[in-house]
């Protein structure tokens, strides 16, 4: 299975970059993920000065540039991982480095075609579409 | 947290560390039974230990240390019982404190040769393939034995006993737990990729209402291809095979039609390709063709991208695969590839030159019976005009063919000749 974990600027720092110590420790913990064959993917996130939000309200859409007041549910960065199972994502997750301040970091299972039953048909999902497609990003 | 969930995470936390924990220690005591049960011996001290101590900040020199300790602790009592003589006995104790020391001492360096030396040896060309698959899942994957069984297809006491065996072989060889250098590194590494190239394919072979663990078998062979690519950064075929698996992987959602049958490049549906898996197989791809790598599995991979390049069928660079299947059948020649080389040849530069080619390996006796041959011959003859050839072709293919969706299909195009 495929998680994404999402790891949250600290508190009061708004994504800006990580101490040199921080970076070699999340070095390494990459490391240990590649030589163990689940990470896929992965980057941080430039601080949330660079970043822009957009809120949907019916028709109503607007624009809000970056840096953001709320820093705590700001993503600084995302990693693909493929494990067996939920327990093994924890098992990593334990052993996440600490970054400066306090940290949080949330793991999110991928959906897969059986979550998406009531959306789309076994059936529709192995019959071939003609063109383009953005419809669904099943894992 | 329940003593259930802490038993769940401490296993979790085991599982990530077992085949380093293998792998080191059946280099230490140059058995892979015996640093099975060394681990195993950790994890249940780690069992009672842990839920008091909490888990230690690094569990893997933890498990390590402990198993080690275990071990040396049972080499002492075995010379103990040898020699009955106290001092003898004393300076043993001393010799082996030592040992432990140095042992913690390095117990930080770098592990993954340990991996590495592990895989060889389970991957050793005097097994059969089948029981180097299965062995490298039951050390290095973490599989247990039903898993493996129900993985093949087999049966739990037929898959434990073929795991036995190995080990029994592997000990009465008295092989190395160290990585080979140079020319026998070079001769013994087509067996490691082979053995996991079959794990992935046994798991793209099964069907969607299989047993699970069966398809779960790809991403164990994209795991270990993983592994495999961190460990040995030079080797340009390690990146290869991980590029063929990553691209082939990438179509799994995509290659069984409504009616579960298998459906041809041609007619997937592309948008369903996981372009994350691409990405990873064209990028182990470059690093495979900077190594300057020209092997069989970097070709099949350069195969496989000219695919996943294509953003529709008709996109598709066949002059490029033409020229990959030239090389390929040189350096892996096969009568499969020929055929697919005159396919390619074919939609290249007309059927006319695919004919020609069929040609050249038509008295094959390995392709006599092959559906695929007269398939391919009656697409060629149909695309050039001449109907009557085509259907005996695609009549021919049909009455070889065992499957019986595709003598259907067979059977419709003998019908479109008229």
């Amino acid at each position: 299975m495929r998680v994404m974990v999402l790891g949250k600027a600290t508190e009061g720092n708004d994504g800006a970059p990580p101490t040199k110590e921080a970076f070699a420790a999340m070095d390494r913990f990459i490391e240990e993920l590649v030589k163990a064959g689940v990470l896929v993917a992965g980057a941080g996130l430039k601080a949330g000065a660079e970043a822009k939000r957009i809120t949907i309200d019916g028709d109503k859409r607007t624009i809000i540039d970056g840096p953001f007041a709320e820093t705590r549910e700001l993503v600084a960065g995302f990693q693909i991982w493929e494990v067996k199972d939920m327990d093994e994502a924890l098992a990593w997750l334990k052993r996440y480095p600490a970054m400066p301040g306090k940290n949080e970091i949330e793991l999110r299972p991928f959906m897969e075609a059986a979550d998406l039953a009531d959306y789309v048909t076994p059936e529709e999902l192995a019959t071939p579409r003609e063109g383009e497609r953005g419809k669904l990003g099943v894992a | 947290m329940s003593r259930d969930e802490a038993q769940r995470a401490i296993e979790a936390s085991f599982r990530i560390e077992r085949a380093r924990l293998i792998a080191g220690l059946a280099r230490m005591v140059q058995s892979i039974d015996r640093a099975e049960e060394l681990a195993q011996e950790a994890l249940l001290i780690a069992l009672s230990e842990w839920p008091k101590t909490g888990v230690p900040d690094k569990p893997g020199a933890w498990l390590m240390t402990t198993a080690k300790r275990r071990a040396i602790d049972a080499i002492r009592h075995e010379r103990m019982r040898e020699r009955k003589h106290g001092e003898l006995a004393q300076t043993l104790d001393e010799a082996s404190d030592e040992v432990a020391a140095a042992i913690e001492a390095a117990l930080d360096d770098e592990v993954g040769d340990e991996l590495l030396g592990l895989i060889f040896v389970a991957c050793h060309p005097m097994l059969t393939a089948e029981a180097r698959a299965a062995l490298t899942l039951r050390v290095i994957g973490g599989l247990t034995p039903d898993e493996i069984a129900r993985a093949f297809l087999s049966n739990e006491a037929a898959i434990a006993k073929r795991i036995v065996r190995a080990k029994q072989a592997i000990a009465a060889a008295g092989l190395s737990f160290e990585v080979p250098r140079g020319g026998e590194r070079a001769a013994r590494l087509p067996s490691v990729l082979e053995v996991i190239y079959l794990i992935f394919n046994e798991g793209y072979a099964a069907t969607s209402g299989e047993d699970p663990i069966r398809p779960g078998l790809c991403l164990e062979g994209q795991r270990l291809g993983r592994m495999l690519a961190a460990l040995m950064p030079e080797e340009p075929e390690v990146f290869g095979l991980l590029a063929l698996m990553e691209i082939q992987a990438s179509r799994l959602a995509a290659r069984l039609g409504p009616d579960g049958a298998l459906l041809p490049l041609t007619a997937q549906d592309r948008t369903r390709w996981d372009q994350l898996l691409i990405r990873r197989g064209l990028e182990a791809l470059a690093r495979a063709e900077a190594l300057d790598g020209g092997g069989p599995y970097v070709l099949q991979a350069a195969l496989a991208a000219c695919h996943a390049r294509a953003r529709s069928a008709a996109d598709t660079d066949w002059g490029r695969i033409a020229a990959l299947y030239d090389r390929l059948r040189i350096v892996a020649p096969s009568p499969v590839v020929d055929l697919n080389r005159a396919i390619a040849h074919s939609m290249a530069f007309g059927p006319e030159a695919g004919l020609r080619l069929l040609d050249e390996i038509a008295g094959d006796p390995a392709l006599g019976s092959y559906a695929p041959l007269p398939a391919a011959r009656g697409d060629f003859l149909f695309r050039a005009g001449r109907l009557s050839e085509a259907r005996q072709q695609f009549e021919a293919a049909s009455r070889l063919t065992r499957n019986t969706g595709e003598a259907a299909f067979l059977r419709a195009r003998a019908a479109a000749c008229g």
